[in-house]
């Protein structure tokens, strides 16, 4: 029977990350289409802490290996290590989530298995042998059905457009192994993280977006998220000044949010910008300019200034609570 | 040192995009090209370094005779000289990468640069595959600490830092949750993110030297790379459509809509 083997990410805290979640949602969809059978792996200093969950995720088999190495996540150390699973399972597809891990990982994984990938899936369609990866092109402005001719396929998928997978569902097996560890070539040196007591972007109910529109000024965007228990966002614009950390900008080349309901203030609504946010379920706009191509995409559009409105929303919301 | 740029040849970034009726491929007419933005940041970076390390900057793209126009914009910036694969029909990123990977081993750069994806493919795939392919080190997504309004910034003092002994590069990456870094051994391959710099314009006396500037011309044939593409697009469809929303005159409206239509409150 073939194998899809999806990479699971941890955290440096050591968590699980929760796209990996979205990431064995989709490997479980392909391989129903695929008529395979879901393989799981992890590498980590310490598997231990995320075996159990992996476990009930409904997956066949949850392959595990520890190096000191793998402390610190780098491509060059992880990508041999993963190839040389898959190709001792010979799994037919490798999978992860579209993340800053995933997206630099995979590639390095498909050349070293001589394989052809597809970025940032949003589905599959055909069956067996003959998948059909979809896929987003020129800032979603395009979707385009894929096709890889090479025995192995590899994929990164976008998480929020797979459910994600329940745990609970029976045991895996678990089965660990020791790859060679190569590398040498790349140090790490440090990692910065930006820490924010507010819910992540990629899996807030609520999220609170600001644009160029806000000059800096962030406090009411922020002041209405936190009542809406809200991720805060923002457009390019507003991370490339430095008002923001860049991790909060969603788009084309930030982050693809899909919210229950994404309020946008002083976003003018370029092309890379929807293409992180239309498909959140309901999407409100305030923008002071009538014409601002934000108004095409909002269920709810209010042209006004967001200084007057945001506080005012704020209020009302606290109110109706 | 001796840096490789890439500078592919893209829609401008502020086109209209249609997919044609039988959904085969896009609508090309009118479109505008451009050097893909993140390839831009590409030169600049390069060049940044070379002002400050001394050296050249080598810029290649792979495609039609019109690619020429995207390397001529990069010598315009300032690049020293430039290699064109000529190649026109279909071509995936393992066909791109394995041309790249060639072209480096004839150039022998200390670094390859490449932007992080490409913003009609939306990839995101090529530095990847060329550094396994050469068995390099990789650093994606480089980005800067600074905001691209700061005094550094304006400085264009390049945000890759070599190390003492000029036989490693350190990079700050931008990943999902905050900024890591890690140090490569040259030769590596860095690809770029956004935030790494804001790229010069081409001066006039830059557009009129580029003009004299040689173009190498290789093919696939010649670096011996068989680039049949294993990634084929079968069909191209329009995003589904949102369905037209409504204005609302005041915040009061827009609690009772969103509580009592949109269930989003
Ligand atoms: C005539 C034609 C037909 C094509 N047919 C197909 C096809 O059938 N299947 C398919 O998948 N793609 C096709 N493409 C697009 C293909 O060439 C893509 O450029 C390639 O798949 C690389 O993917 P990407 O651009 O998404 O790379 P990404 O990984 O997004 O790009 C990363 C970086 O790679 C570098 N790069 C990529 N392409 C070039 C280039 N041509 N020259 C210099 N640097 C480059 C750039 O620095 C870029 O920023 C075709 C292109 C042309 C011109
Ligand atoms: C290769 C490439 C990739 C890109 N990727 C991304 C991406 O991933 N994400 C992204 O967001 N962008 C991306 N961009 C940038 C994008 O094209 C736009 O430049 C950017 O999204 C604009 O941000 P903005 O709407 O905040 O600013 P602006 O376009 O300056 O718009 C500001 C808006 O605020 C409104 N406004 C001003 N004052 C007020 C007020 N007091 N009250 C209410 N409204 C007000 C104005 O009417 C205007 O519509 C990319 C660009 C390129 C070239």
């Amino acid at each position: 029977m073939s194998i899809v083997l999806i990479v699971a990410e941890q955290q440096p805290d050591g968590h699980l990350r929760k796209a990996t979640l979205n990431a064995v949602g989709a490997g479980k969809q392909l391989a129903d289409k695929a008529g395979a059978e879901l393989h799981l792996v992890l590498l980590s200093k310490d598997p231990s802490k995320v075996t159990e969950e992996l476990k009930g995720l409904g997956a066949k088999v949850v392959h595990t290996a520890a190096a000191p190495e793998f402390e610190h996540y780098l491509a060059e150390t992880y990508a041999p290590a993963i190839a040389e699973l898959a190709k001792s399972l010979n799994a037919s597809f490798v999978g992860a989530a579209s993340t800053a891990q995933g997206k630099d990982l995979l590639p390095r994984v498909a050349a070293r298995l001589q394989a052809a990938m597809a970025t940032d899936v949003l589905g599959f369609g055909g069956s067996g042998a003959d998948i059909v990866f979809n896929r987003p092109m020129w800032a979603g402005n395009v979707f385009a059905e894929v096709k890889l001719t090479t025995p192995v396929k590899v994929f990164t998928l976008r998480a929020t457009e797979f459910p994600a997978a329940a745990g609970g569902q029976g045991a895996a097996e678990v089965k660990t192994f020791s790859p060679k560890v190569e590398g040498g070539k790349t140090k790490f040196v440090d990692f910065k993280e930006v820490k924010s007591a507010r819910p992540e972007l990629t899996e807030a109910r609520v999220v609170v977006s600001g644009g160029r529109g806000t000059k800096g000024d962030f406090k009411e965007i922020e002041a209405l998220a936190d009542e809406l228990n809200a991720a805060v966002g923002a457009s390019r614009a507003v991370c490339d000044a430095g008002w923001v950390p860049n991790d909060l900008q969603i788009g084309q080349t930030g982050k693809v949010v899909a919210p229950q309901l994404y309020i946008a203030a002083g976003i003018s609504g370029a092309i890379q910008h929807l293409a992180g946010m239309k498909s959140s379920k309901t999407i409100v706009a305030i923008n002071k300019d009538p014409e601002a191509p934000i108004f095409q995409v909002a269920d709810y559009g209010l042209v006004d200034d967001l200084f007057k409105i945001l506080p005012a929303l704020r209020e009302a919301v606290h109110k109706a609570k | 040192m001796k840096i490789l740029v890439t500078a592919k040849r893209v829609e401008d970034p502020e086109s209209k995009i249609k997919v044609k009726p039988d959904g085969s491929d896009i609508v090309k007419e009118g479109l505008k090209y451009k050097i893909n933005p993140f390839d831009e940041i590409g030169v600049e970076e390069a060049l940044r370094l070379v002002a400050k390390h001394g050296g050249e900057v080598v810029v290649v793209s792979i495609g039609g005779k019109e690619v020429q126009e995207q390397l001529r914009h990069a010598l315009a910036m300032g690049a020293t000289r430039a290699v064109w694969v000529n190649h026109t029909g279909a071509l995936d990123q393992m066909g791109v990468a394995g041309l790249l990977q060639k072209v480096t081993e004839k150039e022998k750069p200390d670094l390859v640069v490449l932007g992080k994806q490409s913003i009609d493919d939306d990839q995101n795939q090529v530095g990847q595959y060329l550094a396994e392919y050469l068995g390099w080190g990789q650093a994606t997504f480089a980005s800067k600490v600074e905001s691209l309004e700061s005094e550094q910034e304006k400085s264009k003092s390049p945000a890759l830092v070599l190390g003492a002994d000029g036989k490693s590069v350190r990079v700050v990456r931008e990943v999902d949750n905050g900024l890591a870094t890690i140090e490569c051994t040259l030769p590596a391959v860095v690809t770029t993110d956004l935030r790494l710099n804001m790229p010069r314009y081409a001066s006039l006396p830059g557009i009129m030297k580029a003009k004299s500037k040689p173009i190498e011309e290789l093919t696939p044939q010649k670096l011996g790379v068989d680039v049949t593409p294993k990634v084929q697009v079968l069909k191209m469809a329009a995003p589904p459509a949102r369905k037209a929303g409504i204005r609302v005159p005041d915040v009061a409206t827009l609690v009772d809509k969103l509580r009592n239509e949109a269930k989003a409150l």
